[in-house]
């Protein structure tokens, strides 16, 4: 279920304040919407809904705030640690699989301009510098001074045994400055393993098979509402201000 | 055009939908000449596996003709003008998994393989026409398909096999096949198969491809059962008897069966308590899959035999008999099928008229009538066992 509203909705409640924020008002009465409709519906569906949409209401109800943020994975991938290493050194690569990335510019061979999408497509700044690096086998990097947040990060490539290709392991550390930072911060804190799990399965879909696998703008009959509010929910999506919910019911127009 | 959509539990509607597009370099386009229904597109019918949505185009078993490809495609790997047959798993090809052959655990195929991850860990590939969890892709039973990947799956067909004898190939030939390779079947086995729908037919004829001295299939239809024995099997009508397991011993010297194959899945049927309770808790949803074939499976076995599952099951069972099962040192194998391990050398018999695969044909129809014959087979109606719809017949109601 989806980068753009899930994760923004089930983050409610991570700031700082400790009163009901509108995000966290807006989990509640809509995680409890989504279960009341989920059990109505006698279906599978129905009681993942119910589930899904019980503990959203839940969670709304019980976050404690959480400042700081680490997204750490690691992932096998069938390819020489050269060919993955040469790829993640041109950081204007990573938006191509780092789905909260909307671009990063190349300033110079250290440094660069990195531009995030923070929830409801709010964009994040900040300019990064590599510290250190060694060929095929590491690269750090951290944020300069005057970004909308800190970043420390470092991306370690290793041979795995038996030819089965390269380890990679990453460790991205945000802190947000005050403002703009919050938001990111309640996004990336739920989400960060997890949204770096799907960024390195993109990664290892680019590098092995050549292409991300997809069904987007695929064809479909029509959609219920239902099925338009799951497919925003996707958590694996890019956070985008073009809302999928438009698209779903756009198509939906169309073929009616 | 037209493509058949699942639009809720026992509801399929053919509807007009936009032609599919090509979406990634290594994708291609197909108009499809024929495209079947299959029984695990029955639970899917039934509403037993998670992630189903609304509007979904179902259909898995397609063929038909390349008439757009990708820009990622050599020509040499597949050009338009094509007659390809589409396995129902989805492969990169250059995987870990894919390079060892496990084709239907492609690691890169499955656009919503955290789904899957949730569930079981890990995601095997994707699937056509399946859900949402097996990666969503739009499916065959349409005028038209989107076939990713295509440089790995399709495989072409000579112009002079027709599309009866090939399509098969897409899913439950290679299926039935490998339902017998896990099997591990040696000189002189038994081999007992639970089911005699269309898969377990082709396991049927596949176990004594691969030297098994017989082969005995259960099921309580009459017109299945026949189609068993014509296959060389002895059979059982589960209903008739009062025990399947003694039954099975009886008819093996009292050692049991050497191999035991579930054909069947999530949906089995049987009489008794355990099953009825099972067929409640699998309607309140306590439960998703009802294991009597495997439980059964695992008290027949042969001691040091194996239990070799191509039936389908999607989530959590009760009351397996894990200590019959770890104390008669059983093997237990399953896997949606690695298509490509098997669709050459399967394709070559029946080029070669070693095999003939449209014995397995009870319907002929048009696709316009396909929510119909989802409930037809479905209640093995008409003597159902294989529909084949043609995408592009007329809809009018033929025979």
């Amino acid at each position: 279920m989806a980068e753009n509203a899930r994760i923004p909705i089930t983050d409610a409640g991570r700031g700082r304040s400790r009163s009901m924020s509108p995000q966290r008002w807006g989990a509640l009465i809509g995680g409890g919407a989504l279960a009341i409709y989920g059990i109505t519906r006698r279906s599978p569906l129905g009681i993942a809904l119910a589930a899904g949409g019980g503990t959203v209401a839940l969670l709304a109800t019980n976050r404690k705030p959480t400042p700081e943020s680490l997204a750490s994975a690691t992932i096998l991938i069938n390819c020489r640690p050269e060919e993955v290493y040469r790829f993640w050194r041109d950081f204007e690569n990573l938006p191509r699989f780092m789905n909260h990335l909307e671009t990063v510019s190349k300033l110079d061979d250290r440094r660069s301009r990195w531009v995030a999408l923070g929830p409801g497509g709010k964009p994040i700044r900040w300019d990064a510098e590599i510290i250190n690096e060694r060929e095929n086998e590491h690269i750090s990097w951290h944020s300069l001074p005057d970004s909308d947040l800190q970043v420390d990060g470092r991306v370690d490539f290793r041979p795995a045994p038996a030819g089965r290709g390269t380890l990679i392991d990453v460790r991205i550390e945000y802190s947000p400055s005050l403002g703009t930072g919050n938001a990111l911060a309640n996004f990336l804190n739920k989400g960060a393993n997890f949204a770096m799990r799907q960024d390195l399965r993109r990664l290892e879909a680019m590098m092995e098979a050549g292409e991300v696998p997809t069904i987007e703008g695929q064809s479909h009959g029509r959609r219920d509402f239902i099925t338009g509010v799951m497919r925003v929910a996707d958590p694996t999506r890019p956070l985008s201000p073009r809302s999928n919910l438009i698209e779903t019911f756009a198509a939906r127009r169309r073929l009616a | 055009m037209k493509a058949v959509c699942y639009m809720g539990v026992e509801k399929m509607s053919v509807e007009t939908v936009p032609d599919p597009a090509i979406l990634n370099p290594r994708d291609a386009i197909v108009k499809i000449s024929s495209t079947c229904i299959c029984g695990s597109d029955l639970h899917l019918y039934d509403g037993f596996i998670p992630t189903m949505e609304q509007g979904d185009i179902v259909g898995h078993e397609f063929m038909g003709e390349v008439v757009e490809v990708g820009a990622g495609l050599k020509p040499d790997k597949l050009k338009v003008g094509d007659r390809v047959v589409v396995p129902f798993t989805i492969a990169c090809g250059n995987c870990f998994f894919c390079k060892k052959q496990l084709w239907s655990l492609c690691n890169n195929s499955n656009p919503n393989y955290w789904i899957a991850e949730e569930m079981m860990g890990f995601s095997p590939s994707g699937l056509f026409g399946y859900t949402h969890m097996m990666g969503g892709y739009a499916g065959g039973q349409a005028q038209y398909a989107r076939v990713p990947f295509a440089d790995v799956g399709p495989i072409k067909v000579p112009e002079g096999i027709p599309d009866e004898k090939a399509i098969f190939l897409s899913d439950i030939f290679p299926t039935g096949y490998f339902g017998a390779v896990m099997a591990d079947i040696e000189p002189g086995d038994t081999v007992a198969i639970w089911g005699c729908g269309p898969v377990a037919q082709f396991s049927i004829r596949s176990c004594f491809m691969l030297g098994a001295e017989r082969v005995i299939a259960i099921d309580r239809f009459d017109y299945r059962l026949r189609m068993a024995q014509a296959g060389g099997a002895e059979t059982i009508n589960y209903e008739e008897v009062d025990d399947i397991v003694q039954t099975l011993k009886d008819m093996t010297g009292n050692i049991g069966p050497d191999r035991c194959i579930d054909a069947v899945g999530m949906e089995a049927h049987d009489h008794g308590l355990m099953y009825m309770m099972d067929r409640a808790k699998q309607m309140a949803r306590i439960e998703m899959d009802r294991p009597v074939v495997l439980r059964q499976a695992i008290q027949a076995c042969r001691k040091g035999g194996t239990v070799s599952v191509p039936g389908v099951y999607a989530g959590f069972i009760d009351k397996i008999p894990m200590g019959a099962f770890m104390n008669k040192g059983l093997t237990m194998r399953a896997g949606q099928t690695h298509m490509m391990r098997y669709m050459k050398p399967l394709l070559d018999k029946v080029e070669k008229g070693e095999f003939d695969p449209s014995f397995v044909i009870s319907h002929r129809v048009p696709l316009d009538r396909a929510p119909e014959m989802y409930k037809i087979f479905r209640d093995k109606k008409e003597n159902c066992t294989k529909v084949v719809l043609d995408p592009w017949a007329d809809g009018a109601r033929a025979a």
